[in-house]
């Protein structure tokens, strides 16, 4: 692959990342939203792909594999499955509402250029220079996790912040060794998988609910 | 091989407990296994008193000194914790409060958290400690909601979402340490083991070990329980079973502050001490405070035992800031003596509550009175946890002020001082109402001495520590150079 095709095709991808994590906060329905989340895997898998070619290192392909198949297939297919007990279930009353959110979502980006300056001069070319990306998807997902207050969309904030996470280690480091990716990945799927029976019951117990009506605790 | 056996013997607990159901010679089967892992424990830190470090699983798993004092606490509480555990669910399953299913699960849980805390502290490698760590979480949810009440459901959900975050956090800051490493020439299959980073600390960028360390304070922190990242944990203690909330509080807790000692140790190395420190003595005084000040109007005596537990995390993340050898012992000191008297505490008010059928304070009362045992052990274990003599938490708190008055952290040890009045003042009157009081009930069938035995003797093993501290201080000294100053 040449250095233009690296380059461009990285950015390409990064970019995908954010578009998808501004996208939740446009978006208040859960089926789009869990679309959106795998795409942005789909994404984070193109993105350690193209890290892995450049570098010639199948490690980080083999990431790029486990990636897709957990954030692009199997935990969308996890949220959709609670999204089809209600299938036209979305996020009424949001904290902020959408305008808002979106202004607070550039806010954030530009947060996150502006303060990553002590990592971007330690990673050369490309990859150095889109570290910021990673974490503005991290910000917006804390974003997410105090402004929507649907539990599905709490889950879905943490999946922002994991995934700006996981791109800010490919991005600097090209991937951390790749059991300790395949380790994190997994811990992600099974914090999912309890985040999901605990939503259920929720939805069980309470009905439709919003978790700022969760009061039985307090000093 | 040694190590390899510490990791498994919990693991099979959690396979017996699967394969069998719910039986209780299967429950007891776990307490063995605990029990067997407790003592290989002492004879592994013999060993690394005597030969030193080593490591095992091709380099995966590592124990030095620190490692193996964790592994006794660990160890010593777990067996407390599942000895209580298996009255705990027998009386829960013959009042029909909880199903086989469930019971089952909780016995396969706590053994697989068990497991999972033993992993993060023998991790040679900070990525694997990070996976032990965030396994905790995923383990203990489900315990934490065992009840299945609408507050313990509230309960879990906070604990599973503030957790996740925190621990994202002190993931972020793991890849950063990483980054420095590699950007110091470290090979990257080894790049994350401490001992190689400890080794090249001086080579890591300052301003990446920084925000790095920032990160990681902030996210093991809030496992820790350190305010501000504190606002789960006195819901998720007083909504799990009791012996959960030993658990929790006795070693979960202690094990995030490991994660925290070691990373410290690196970043002192990389950046001077003054950073670590100032961090490290901003969130102890706050958590110190909060404490104090939550604890004053405290109604629910499994909420006491919390915001307590954030007092003790806030006096161990000053003494670590103090960060010199006998700081740092002292530390390790008060992580035994807090998680032994913590878990025996949290294990009576379990007793208690079962008994009294409510865990709010004025609605026990004259406790000594009607039922001396649990009453009296009780008792004596507020004593031990308030920090009198002979018990270990009086010699660690004072070494601990003695520390900080060498390094010239004098003024924070005495607000910490103020705040341990207001709190004992606090939780003596809470205790006051709870044990003595009129007693006018009728004296109701008393819990029976076997299952009080582990909890007294767990007691007697803290003030023995406090009285003649010999047989842990030359591990105490090893554990401290590993990672002091």
């Amino acid at each position: 692959m040449s250095a233009q095709t690296f380059a461009s095709s990285l950015t390409l991808f990064v970019g995908a990342v954010l578009v998808c994590a501004v996208a939740v906060l446009w978006l208040s329905a859960v089926r789009a939203v869990v679309r959106v989340l795998a795409i942005q895997g789909l994404a984070l898998g193109a993105v350690a792909a193209t890290l892995g070619l450049h570098v010639h290192d199948a490690g980080l392909v083999a990431t790029a594999a486990v990636v897709v198949a957990i954030k692009a297939v199997l935990i969308p297919a996890l949220l959709r499955r609670i999204g089809s007990g209600d299938a036209t279930e979305r996020e009424r009353r949001p904290l902020v509402n959408v305008p808002a959110s979106l202004v607070v979502s550039a806010a954030l980006i530009l947060l996150a250029f502006a303060s990553t300056h002590v990592l971007t001069h330690l990673v050369a070319g490309t990859a150095g220079s889109l570290v910021p990306v990673g974490f503005a998807t991290l910000l917006i997902g804390f974003f997410v996790l105090v402004a929507r207050r649907r539990p599905i969309f709490q889950i879905v904030g943490l999946l922002l912040v994991d995934n700006g996470i996981v791109l800010v280690a490919f991005l600097v480091t090209a991937g951390v060794p790749f059991l300790i990716e395949l380790g994190v990945t997994l811990d992600v799927l099974l914090g999912v998988v309890v985040l999901m029976v605990l939503a259920q019951r929720l939805h069980h117990e309470y009905g439709e609910i919003d978790l700022d009506e969760l009061s039985e605790l307090h000093d | 091989m040694l190590v390899v056996l510490i990791l498994v013997l919990p693991a099979v607990g959690a396979l017996v407990c699967a394969a069998a159901r719910w039986r209780p010679w299967a429950a007891w089967t776990a307490v063995g296994t605990n029990a067997a892992m407790l003592a290989l424990a002492i004879v592994l830190c013999v060993h690394v008193v005597r030969h030193g470090a080593f490591g095992g699983l091709f380099g995966v798993l590592r124990a030095d000194a620190l490692s193996a004092f964790m592994v006794v606490v660990i160890g010593a509480i777990a067996v407390l914790a599942s000895w209580l555990g298996v009255r705990t669910i027998a009386s829960e399953l013959e009042t029909g409060r909880c199903t086989e299913r469930r019971a089952t699960l909780y016995a396969v849980l706590v053994q697989v958290f068990v497991t999972t805390m033993v992993l993060a502290v023998l991790a040679a490698n900070l990525g694997v400690l990070w996976l032990g760590v965030e396994a905790t979480t995923v383990a203990t949810t489900f315990l934490v909601g065992h009840h299945r009440t609408k507050a313990s459901l509230e309960a879990s959900w906070k604990y599973i979402v503030i957790c996740s975050v925190g621990i994202a956090l002190a993931f972020l800051g793991t890849v950063l340490v990483y980054l420095a490493a590699i950007h110091a020439g470290g090979h990257s299959a080894h790049a994350l083991d401490w001992t190689s980073l400890m080794a090249h600390a001086h080579r890591l960028d300052p301003s990446v070990m920084r925000l790095a360390f920032a990160l990681v304070v902030l996210g093991y922190g809030t496992k820790v329980g350190l305010v501000p990242m504190h606002s789960w944990l006195p819901d998720a203690h007083s909504q799990a079973p009791a012996p959960i909330s030993a658990l929790m509080s006795g070693v979960l807790l202690t094990v995030a502050f490991y994660a925290i000692l070691r990373f410290k140790s690196i970043c002192d190395l990389s950046v001077g001490v003054q950073f670590a420190r100032t961090l490290l003595v901003i969130v102890a005084l706050l958590s110190l405070a909060v404490a104090a000040s939550l604890l004053l109007a405290q109604r629910d005596y499994k909420r006491m035992l919390a915001y307590s537990s954030i007092e003790h995390m806030g006096l161990i993340a000053l003494g670590a800031a103090a960060g010199i050898p006998l700081a740092i012992a002292a530390v390790l000191l008060h992580i035994l003596g807090h998680g032994l008297t913590k878990s025996v505490l949290f294990l009576t008010s379990g007793q208690i509550s079962a008994a009294e059928g409510t865990s709010k304070i004025d609605g026990v009362q004259g406790l000594l009175a009607r039922r001396p045992a649990l009453g009296g052990v009780f008792g004596v274990g507020l004593l031990a946890l308030l920090g009198f003599p002979p018990f270990s938490l009086f010699a660690s708190e004072l070494a601990m002020f003695r520390a900080e008055f060498q390094v010239g952290l004098g003024w924070a040890a005495a607000v910490a001082m103020v705040a341990m009045v207001v709190i004992f003042i606090a939780m003596a009157n809470h205790a006051h109402l709870m044990l003595l009081g009129p007693g006018d009930v009728p004296r109701a069938e008393a819990t029976p001495r076997f299952a009080l035995a582990p909890l007294i003797g767990a007691l007697a093993v803290c003030a023995a520590i406090g009285l003649f501290a010999w047989p842990l201080t030359s591990l105490l000294e090893a554990a401290a150079r590993s990672v002091a100053l």
